[in-house]
C-alpha cells in the first residue's frame, strides 16, 4: 500500500483550492481531513513506530514520517479540527483564506509527524509563515500591524529552534526529534525557548492575545486549534518532567484569568483563557509521570474543540452583528438561541463540569499534582478552575447573550457554522459521558476513572459556589462592567515602552547631531571668515604695497646673502 | 435552558425563581459535604465545605483583585491606535517621526 504523509493532502488541497471555486472546493477541502482521518488510521493500525518517507538534505537522513501514540493522537485530533473549521469556514468566499488555512493545517501535521529536528523546524516555519495570512486575512490596519508582530515573534521562535538544533546535532551528532530535557547546555534553553514562544509561556505570550482576536471569525478558529498545541506536543516529546514546567504551567493558568475578568472584546476573553488551559497542559507534562502526560495530552485534545467551539460561537456572533465586545454586545440569546445553547456547551465543557469533556482531562493533570507532592500548584489549579468557569464559563455566554438586551439586528448564522458547532459540541459531550473512548488513544494505558463520588461532589461544589459569587458580585453591582478599553500587557513592551524608547533616543540622538552639525557649521564658518577677512579689501593680504618699503625688503634680502657669503 | 421562550428572561419573576433553585442546589451542595464521606489527599481537602468555600472566596478575590488592576492597566481603546495619529502631530521638526508609525496611520491626517 502506498504510504501517505498526513500534510501531503492537505497540501496538495490547498493547491487546488487556488483553482477550484464553490461546490467543488467545498466537497475537496471537507474530503481531505475525512479521508486522511482514514489513512492516518490505517497508518496507526499498523502498530506503533510506523516510519517512512526517508530523504536527504546535504549530508543529513531525514525522516518525513514517524508515529507513535503520542503523535497518532495528535494527528487524529488536528484532522477532526481541520474538519470541523473547514465546514464552519464554508461560507468563506476568499480564496487566500481557505487555501491559507489548509496549508496551515497540513504544516500541523506534518510538524506533529516530523521524524527528525530538522523537519520539524521546516514546518515549524511553515506553521508561522501560512498562519500569518489567516490575521492578515481580516484586511484592516490592526490586523495587519498585529499579524506583523506575530509574524516576528514566530520567526524569532523559529531562528531559536534552528540554533538549538545546530548546536544539538553538533554535540550529538544525531537529528532524532526525542527527549532532550534541560540542562547546562545552551542548545536546550534554545529548543525550550523556541518551543515556549509558540506555547505562550508567560513573558512571550503577547502574540497570542495580541493577534488571535484581530483575525477573521473562522480564522480564529483555526489558529486556536494548531500553533499552540503542536508546541504542547513538542514540549511533552522533548522536555517531559521538567520540573520548571510545573510552575511556569501554574503561572500560565493563573494570571490570565485576571486578565479575562476585565477584558471587553469577547474573543480576547477567550485568547486569554486559551493561556490558562494551556498552562494545565504545561503542568502535566512537567510533572511526568504516564498519568500527568496522559493528562496533558487528553486535555489538548478536549481544549481544541471546546475551545474551538467558544471561539466558533463568537465567531457566528461576530459574523452575525459585527461586533464582538462585551459591552455592546447583550441579550442575544433571543435571536440566536441555537448558537446560545452551542455556546453554553462549549462554556460547560471548558469550566469541567461533570458529563462535559473538560471535566474528564482537566481531572487527570489535578490528581497527577496532588499524587506527586505539588500542594501549593494543586491549590493554583484549583483556583484557575474556578476562575476559567468564572470568565470562559459565565462571562462569555452572559455577555454575549444575556445581560441587558443591547436590542441588536441578528439572526442565527449561516447553516454550516451551526453544523460545525453541532459536531464540536457533540464531541464534547461524547467525550465527557463516554471518556474511554479518549482514555484508549492515549500515550500511556492506565485505568482512570473520572467518575466517582467525591470527585463529581467536589467538582460540582467548586463550580457552583463560583457562579454564586457571580450572582452575588452581580446583584450588588461589584461585578467590573464590561468597559470599551485597552488593558495593557507584555505587548506593551514592544508596542509602546521600546518605541517609545527609541523615540526618545533618536530624538535626543537628532538633537545631538543638529547640535554637532551647528557648531562644525559655524566653525567653519568661522574659518572661512577669517580668511576672507585677510584677502578682503584692506585685508592684510589684499594691501597694496609701497616701493620703497618693496626696495627695502630687497636690500634686507641682499643683506642676509652678504652675511650667509661672507660666513 | 428555555432559549425558545422568547421573554423567559425579560421577566423578573422568573429570574427570581431560577434563582432560588439555584441557591437551594447550592444549599445542598454545602449540606452534602457532612453527609457523604469523601476520600482526601490534601490535608485541608478535609474540611467540611472547603471547596464551596475555595471556589467562593477564590472568584470574589478574583474579581476585587481585577477590578484593582484596572486601576493601573485599563487605557481608552483606542490607546495603540493614538499612536498613529500623534506621529502625525508631532511632526514639527520636520524630521519624517511619521515613518515610524508602524502600518496603522490609517488617514491620521485629518486630525491636524
Amino acid at each position: 500500500m502506498l504510504d501517505v504523509a498526513p500534510f501531503i493532502p492537505f497540501f496538495l488541497a490547498a493547491l487546488l483550492g487556488l483553482f477550484l471555486r464553490g461546490w467543488a472546493r467545498a466537497a475537496l477541502f471537507i474530503a481531505v481531513p475525512v479521508l486522511g482521518l482514514a489513512n492516518l488510521w490505517q497508518l496507526g493500525a499498523g502498530g506503533s513506530g510506523v516510519e517512512f518517507g526517508h530523504y536527504a538534505i546535504l549530508d543529513f537522513n531525514l525522516l518525513l514520517f514517524k508515529a507513535d501514540r503520542l503523535s497518532l493522537l495528535f494527528g487524529y485530533l488536528f484532522h477532526i479540527a481541520a474538519l470541523i473549521s473547514v465546514i464552519y469556514a464554508l461560507h468563506v468566499r476568499d480564496t487566500l483564506q481557505q487555501v491559507a488555512s489548509m496549508l496551515y493545517a497540513g504544516s500541523a501535521l506534518g510538524a506533529v509527524f516530523a521524524g527528525d529536528l530538522l523537519t520539524l523546524f521546516i514546518f515549524w516555519e511553515l506553521l508561522a509563515l501560512t498562519s500569518v495570512f489567516l490575521v492578515w486575512a481580516r484586511r484592516s490596519g490592526r490586523a495587519y500591524a498585529a499579524g506583523l508582530r506575530y509574524f516576528t515573534l514566530h520567526i524569532l521562535s523559529g531562528l531559536l529552534l534552528l540554533a538549538g538544533i545546530i548546536f544539538y546535532s553538533q554535540t550529538h551528532n544525531t537529528l532524532a526529534f526525542g527527549e532532550i530535557g534541560l540542562d547546562d547546555n545552551a542548545y536546550s534553553w534554545m529548543i525550550f525557548l523556541a518551543f515556549g514562544i509558540k506555547c505562550a509561556f508567560p513573558f512571550f505570550h503577547g502574540w497570542l492575545t495580541d493577534a488571535y482576536p484581530e483575525s477573521t471569525p473562522t480564522g480564529t478558529v483555526f489558529l486556536s486549534a494548531f500553533t499552540t498545541k503542536v508546541a504542547v506536543y513538542a514540549l511533552a516529546r522533548t522536555f517531559p518532567g521538567t520540573e520548571l514546567l510545573v510552575y511556569i504551567g501554574a503561572t500560565m493558568a493563573c494570571f490570565p484569568i485576571f486578565y479575562a475578568v476585565i477584558e471587553n472584546d469577547l474573543r480576547r476573553v477567550l485568547a486569554y483563557s486559551l493561556i490558562n488551559q494551556l498552562g494545565f497542559m504545561v503542568v502535566g507534562i512537567g510533572i511526568g509521570t504516564s498519568l500527568a502526560i496522559n493528562g496533558a495530552v487528553a486535555h489538548a485534545f478536549n481544549d481544541v474543540i471546546f475551545k474551538g467551539l467558544l471561539f466558533m460561537s463568537m465567531g457566528a456572533v461576530l459574523h452575525v452583528t459585527g461586533k464582538i465586545n462585551g459591552s455592546e454586545l447583550g441579550g442575544l440569546y433571543k435571536k440566536m438561541p441555537k448558537t446560545t445553547v452551542l455556546c453554553i456547551v462549549g462554556a460547560a465543557s471548558i469550566s469541567a463540569f461533570p458529563l462535559f469533556s473538560g471535566f474528564v482531562s482537566k481531572s487527570m493533570v489535578m490528581s497527577a499534582a496532588i499524587k506527586n507532592g505539588y500542594d501549593g500548584v494543586w491549590l493554583i489549579l484549583l483556583f484557575a478552575s474556578a476562575g476559567v468557569f468564572h470568565h470562559a464559563g459565565i462571562k462569555i455566554p452572559y455577555f454575549a447573550f444575556f445581560a441587558h438586551d443591547a436590542k441588536l439586528p441578528a439572526r442565527e448564522p449561516p447553516v454550516n457554522m451551526l453544523i460545525a458547532m453541532s459536531i464540536a459540541a457533540a464531541l464534547c459531550l461524547v467525550i465527557g459521558i463516554y471518556p474511554q473512548a479518549l482514555y484508549s488513544l492515549l500515550p500511556y494505558s492506565m485505568s482512570y476513572t473520572p467518575y466517582d463520588v467525591t470527585h463529581v461532589l467536589t467538582q460540582l461544589q467548586l463550580l457552583f459556589f463560583s457562579a454564586l459569587a457571580f450572582v452575588w458580585l452581580n446583584l450588588r453591582h461589584l461585578y467590573p462592567p464590561e468597559l470599551p478599553s485597552v488593558n495593557l500587557d507584555v505587548d506593551w513592551i514592544y508596542r509602546r515602552l521600546v518605541p517609545d524608547a527609541m523615540r526618545a533616543l533618536f530624538e535626543r540622538l537628532f538633537a545631538l547631531d543638529n547640535r554637532l552639525r551647528s557648531a562644525t557649521l559655524s566653525g567653519v564658518e568661522r574659518l572661512v571668515d577669517g580668511i576672507a577677512s585677510h584677502h578682503r579689501a584692506e585685508g592684510v593680504m589684499a594691501r597694496n604695497w609701497l616701493t620703497g618699503s618693496m626696495v627695502a625688503g630687497v636690500v634686507l634680502l641682499l643683506g642676509i646673502y652678504l652675511v650667509l657669503g661672507w660666513l | 435552558m428555555s432559549a425558545d421562550k422568547q421573554d423567559f428572561f425579560d421577566n423578573p419573576d422568573n429570574i427570581r425563581k431560577m434563582l432560588r433553585v439555584f441557591y437551594a442546589i447550592c444549599a445542598l451542595l454545602f449540606a452534602a459535604d457532612f453527609v457523604i464521606h469523601r476520600h482526601t489527599e490534601f490535608r485541608w481537602e478535609g474540611l467540611p465545605g472547603f471547596y464551596p468555600m475555595y471556589g467562593f472566596v477564590g472568584c470574589v478575590i478574583l474579581v476585587f483583585a481585577a477590578k484593582w488592576m484596572r486601576t493601573f492597566l485599563m487605557r481608552p481603546e483606542d490607546y495603540y491606535d493614538k499612536r498613529a495619529l500623534t506621529d502625525f502631530d508631532c511632526t514639527d521638526s520636520g524630521e519624517s517621526t511619521s515613518l515610524k508609525a508602524t502600518g496603522k496611520g490609517n488617514g491620521g491626517h485629518d486630525h491636524a
